[in-house]
């Protein structure tokens, strides 16, 4: 503990509070407010209805939270795939290569969201590669924008990761890929669990690069809070934002009960 | 015949820094070989290369009559234990000790039965479906012991197995670890090693390393009584380096003239004996000095004597009346205790 005596932990949270609060959990509250209200004339909604949840979780809604979920969880295992499969060969590689392929592997997230939409758009608009107005444009695009996020977390463990335990296991018997089943992935399996709920809360979210790309048939849950928003709509538009708080904290919540079973340390 | 380690002037290097120089050893089939040395001698390089992480510069490496220089670790059928263990944590302890058998294949019951085995050798039978995290630390060894068994190795590498283990449960160990050999008698085994104490009591023979280079190898009897170099005895043992001339007339320290059974190196040698070999008092080679130091150890006393500028310890059963520092004290060894080394060549 940094602070000692009684009082300045208390001024500490204090100070937290009054930082925190603001800027973090009151939008939230009165998002959730919102949802439940029929008027907002004054500084905070008033009136209480739950029938912007009526709404909320049927039709075309309940269909977006089903895209929404389905896009992120496989643009997840993609891009877990994907990353997981880069930061292994990378490990193997010499330093100045491996410098080059993290830096590969950042640049979309360096890259606004907007942009790579704006690229996937128009690189995948004519044959022989033509996923214009298909739903795997958009899980192609989720997983680009994740992929950084998974590789950068799994670099990270493989890193910290005991070259002990793999020379144990060759020698052993075990061969190269026996011991990455068997020893290497379980080992990196809390890592791995982290990286997937990291990159299901960012695709969850996603929204520019989405704006670009959906075909009417896969629009995610973001894309309809922001139409309901955007033509007025704010009391829909909040209780879509409750469901979707509510469902991406569910997600991630199950990933976490993975990780608490996967972590032995 | 099975079994056994050539090392053919192997060479390790990294980035151009060479970690071992040359290495030339065999190790018989069933042998204990202790590879004693500082750390940066060599030593863990030296089992790497046998294990197959290092791939020497320049030499070859032989298992059992069979060049294994090029092959992958996994084909090297070797059973390895390192300092920290390295226990699977997700896995329990049988499955530990079952990974190399389900590695290599072996039928079901078959596994059964060898884990039961190895785990009953190194007495955690009783531990089988623990997990490694809720073990002590010579627990996780045993089992640790008892996964490299159970691949029945011909070789067993063991780093320095018992390092990371507390004075006691190290002893306990050492000697569990010669239970097991005499129980195993074909295992052949490289025990790597910076304790002296480790290296005499299990080795059949023990290599002595410094500086990336072999300096002595020979039975641990025949290294103490009569060490090849300063280094040697120095490190195996604690030894008094005291610097003599031989001429003619004899063997002269200082001026004294000292009495040693044996032959001279050259006109300039170093004297070696063994501090427990110093006794108090008069007696053959009599050596008069001050005392510099005093230390009481419980059974024995060693005195630090400074004799015309020498520093000479002498290790005497526990004294009724020590000497204090500074009182004039007599100190004497007998000839046949003593061994001349060829001088300095060493020492830098």
């Amino acid at each position: 503990m940094l602070v000692h005596s009684r009082g300045a932990k208390w001024a500490v949270w204090a100070v937290f509070l009054v930082l925190f609060l603001p800027v973090f959990a009151l939008p939230l509250l009165v998002v959730l407010g919102a949802s439940f209200a029929t008027n907002w004339s004054s500084a905070l909604p008033s009136g209480f209805t739950t029938g912007h949840y009526d709404a909320a979780t049927r039709g075309e809604a309940l269909q977006a939270l089903t895209t929404s979920l389905l896009t992120a969880a496989a643009a997840s295992l993609l891009a877990l795939a994907a990353g997981t499969w880069a930061a292994l060969a990378a490990a193997g590689l010499k330093r100045r290569y491996r410098r080059v392929l993290d830096a590969l592997f950042v640049l979309p997230v360096a890259v606004p969201s907007v942009v790579v939409g704006l690229a996937i758009l128009v690189a995948f608009s004519k044959p022989p590669f033509l996923l214009n107005g298909t739903r795997e444009i958009v899980i192609l695009a989720h997983t680009v924008l994740v992929t950084a996020f998974a590789h950068q977390s799994v670099s990270a463990a493989l890193a910290r990761l005991d070259p002990a335990y793999e020379q144990a296991a060759a020698s052993l018997g075990a061969r190269p890929g026996y011991v990455l089943w068997r020893v290497r992935l379980p080992l990196l399996l809390p890592s791995l669990t982290a990286a997937a709920g990291l990159c299901l809360a960012l695709s969850m979210g996603e929204l520019s690069a989405t704006m670009m790309l959906y075909p009417p048939d896969w629009t995610p849950l973001p894309v309809l809070i922001y139409a309901a928003t955007d033509r007025g709509a704010l009391f829909t538009g909040s209780a879509l934002a409750v469901v979707l708080m509510a469902a991406t904290l569910l997600a991630l919540f199950a990933v976490s009960r993975i990780r608490t079973r996967a972590s032995y340390r | 015949m099975s079994g056994g380690i050539r090392f053919d002037s192997v060479t390790v290097a990294y980035d151009g820094n060479v970690v071992l120089d040359s290495l030339d050893l065999t190790v018989e089939p069933g042998e204990v070989m202790a590879l004693l040395g500082p750390s940066g001698s060599g030593k863990t390089t030296a089992l790497r290369a046998v294990a197959g992480f290092v791939r020497p510069a320049s030499g070859r490496v032989f298992l059992g009559g069979r060049d294994v220089t090029d092959l992958p670790p996994y084909r090297r059928g070797i059973g390895m234990v390192v300092q920290q263990y390295a226990l699977f944590p997700h896995m329990r302890v049988e499955e530990n000790v079952a990974f190399g058998l389900k590695a290599q294949k072996v039928a079901r019951g078959e596994i059964r039965e060898r884990v039961a085995l190895a785990l009953e050798m190194t007495g955690m039978a009783a531990y089988a479906r623990r997990r490694p995290r809720e073990l002590s630390g010579g627990q996780q060894q045993r089992v640790a012991i008892a996964r490299a068994l159970a691949i029945r190795p011909d070789v067993l590498l063991l780093d320095e197995p018992l390092s990371a283990l507390d004075a006691r449960l190290r002893s306990d160990m050492l000697a569990e670890l010669a239970r097991l050999h005499r129980e195993l008698p074909d295992v052949t085994i490289l025990y790597v090693t910076h304790d002296q104490v480790e290296a005499l009591t299990l080795g059949d023979r023990i290599a002595v390393m410094d500086r990336a280079r072999l300096r002595a190898c020979g039975t641990p009897r025949e290294l103490y009584r009569a060490p090849a170099d300063e280094f040697t005895a120095s490190f195996l043992g604690g030894a008094n380096l005291l610097p003599v001339t031989v001429g003619e007339e004899g063997v002269f320290l200082g001026g004294r003239r000292i009495k040693v059974s044996g032959e001279a190196p050259g006109a300039a040698a170093t004297l070696c004996v063994r501090p427990h070999l110093v006794g108090l008092g008069d007696g053959p080679n009599q050596l008069a000095g001050t005392v510099s130091e005093i230390q009481w150890r419980g059974s024995t006393h060693r005195l630090c004597v400074d004799v015309d500028g020498n520093r000479v310890m002498a290790d005497v059963r526990e004294l009724k009346d020590p000497p204090a520092h500074g009182d004039s004290v007599t100190l004497h060894f007998a000839p046949e205790d003593a061994v001349l080394l060829a001088a300095g060549v060493t020492d830098d």
